[in-house]
């Protein structure tokens, strides 16, 4: 289980008068996100979705605030907590001077995998994704599709518990993008977390079993899907986030 | 540190390197081949030395200068790894230390500038220049190589764009090649220019390589100031990689 605890994160930044001030990207989060559930964090651009991710995957210290992996921190046991997550960025970040293969096989040395492992492991995900054929070709000839499948395969290669997914079906098409969600579905029916932002509201409807509404750094509610409608007699979940973003301070 | 973990990071540069072996050999050859011409053979033959030749002198300066250019260039590549694929946050994510990372992409910066410093060596051979090989050689030009690969990495953690970095080789390295003793003799220069580039890592390289070429010992004073900068570069470059994941 995933907890976190009164999480900030501020940046430096300058005021309109080039003074130094601070931007409050994550303020004051806290919740608790259970094992093996698809968990949504639903935000329009720049709500601090991604900053949480950073820092709930250790890429980012957080300013103020705790969050505990199965009861502990990072700093007391920063090398398991790496090896139990996986993450899919939303930008490609693919080493371009490596093959697929290699791109595949670098991940698995950097999480110690063991040659045979890692071999079966990187064969095994590349059939799954359907990109087998694709495993000497350079990653700038990949197409937009084939690159996110790509990364997924990366994230999964050490056989993470916990998987998060930073939009990961952004400015992809319909077949592509439904390709993927049911991925994620099969991912979660074989016991792996998934944390997914995202800003299409019928991704995290379709997904999540909870998701929790974030914007301008706070979060705002976290609930199912269905709940959230319930509670605030709406027919979708768009009409909710309308609503939970528009009138923030209304719950 | 975990010497797995460095081993990764060096396959990675490994790789990569081996796919390029035989442009990465022309390509270094081109430097050494019109130094060796034109101040060798061209030049150098107007100037007399009281040690030789100035082709013997001036090919342990463009060893030092070398082993600099390869091993700063080298690195940087890290730069565009950082600011335009994002791909360092690979490795920011995995479970391997600041510590691994930084000393694995050392040693691959370090491979291609030892690599290079055979081919002058066998460049100078043809052209006829008395060397002196020893192991002392080669270390010095590990050393050397370390430091400015530490300098181009410390630059690639610093910096946001290729145009601040094409400014650390016109401000720090280009000065650096034509001052540091490595086509004349610092004795030469005024004495307060001559303190100031005396404190330079390239000119106690150059001192080194000069005089192990010549058959000389290991002068131990520039040893010990190679290694503090080494030591001192290391500690920077690990702490500007550790600010880069915090920030």
């Amino acid at each position: 289980m995933i907890e976190i605890l009164n999480l900030v994160k501020k940046f430096k930044s300058v005021d309109k008068n080039n003074q130094p001030t601070f931007k409050i990207a994550v303020d004051n989060v806290t919740l608790k996100i259970r094992r093996n559930e698809i968990f949504g964090i639903l935000g329009p651009n720049g709500a601090g979705k991604t900053t949480l991710i950073k820092m709930l995957t250790g890429q980012i210290l957080p300013t103020a605030g705790k969050i505990f992996y199965d009861g502990k921190t990072f700093e007391e046991n920063k090398t398991a907590i790496k090896k139990m997550l996986g993450v899919v960025p939303q930008h490609i970040n693919f080493d371009q001077d490596l093959n697929v293969g290699e791109n595949l096989e670098l991940h698995a040395r950097l999480y110690g995998m063991e040659k045979i492992d890692r071999r079966q492991r990187i064969d095994k995900l590349l059939s799954y994704m359907e990109l087998a054929d694709c495993k000497n070709y350079s990653v700038k000839k990949l197409s937009g599709g084939m690159k996110r499948r790509l990364l997924i395969a990366r994230a999964l290669i050490h056989r993470p518990q916990i998987l998060f997914l930073d939009e990961p079906t952004v400015a992809l098409d319909p077949q592509v993008r439904r390709k993927i969600w049911a991925l994620i579905e099969e991912l979660a029916k074989g016991g792996v977390t998934i944390i997914l932002t995202t800003h299409y509201i019928e991704e995290a409807e379709k997904l999540c079993q909870r998701t929790a509404i974030i914007n301008g750094g706070k979060l705002i509610a976290v609930d199912s899907p269905q709940n959230f409608c319930d509670r605030l007699g709406k027919n979708s979940l768009e009409d909710v986030f309308v609503e939970l973003t528009g009138r923030r301070n209304s719950l | 540190m975990n010497l797995r973990d460095v081993a990764t990071v060096f396959w990675r540069d490994w790789i990569v390197l081996k796919r390029r072996l035989t442009k990465f050999i022309f390509s270094r050859m081109v430097a050494p081949l019109l130094c060796l011409t034109a101040f060798g053979w061209g030049i150098g033959r107007n100037i007399q030395l009281d040690s030789g030749s100035y082709l013997d002198f001036i090919v342990p300066g463009i060893m030092a200068l070398n082993s600099m250019n390869l091993g700063f260039h080298s690195i940087i590549t890290v730069h565009a790894e950082r600011v335009y694929h994002k791909n360092l946050e690979e490795y920011s994510l995995s479970p391997i230390s600041a510590e691994s990372f930084l000393t694995g992409k050392i040693l691959g910066a370090v491979l291609k500038s030892l690599i290079s410093s055979v081919i002058i060596i066998l460049c100078a051979e043809i052209f006829g220049a008395n060397i002196f090989l020893s192991p002392n050689l080669f270390l010095v030009l590990i050393l050397n190589s370390i430091i400015f690969a530490e300098i181009g990495f410390y630059a690639a953690m610093k910096l946001s764009s290729y145009e601040e970095m094409a400014q650390v080789n016109t401000y720090i390295l280009l000065p650096m090649s034509f001052l540091c003793g490595t086509f004349f003799k610092t004795a030469t220069l005024p004495s307060a220019v001559r303190f100031l580039v005396e404190c330079l890592p390239l000119t106690h390289a150059s001192q080194l390589l000069r005089n192990l070429t010549s058959g000389g010992g290991i002068l131990f004073e520039s040893l010990l100031i190679l290694t503090a900068y080494a030591a001192a570069g290391f500690f920077l470059s690990l702490h500007a990689l550790k600010n880069c994941q915090e920030d």
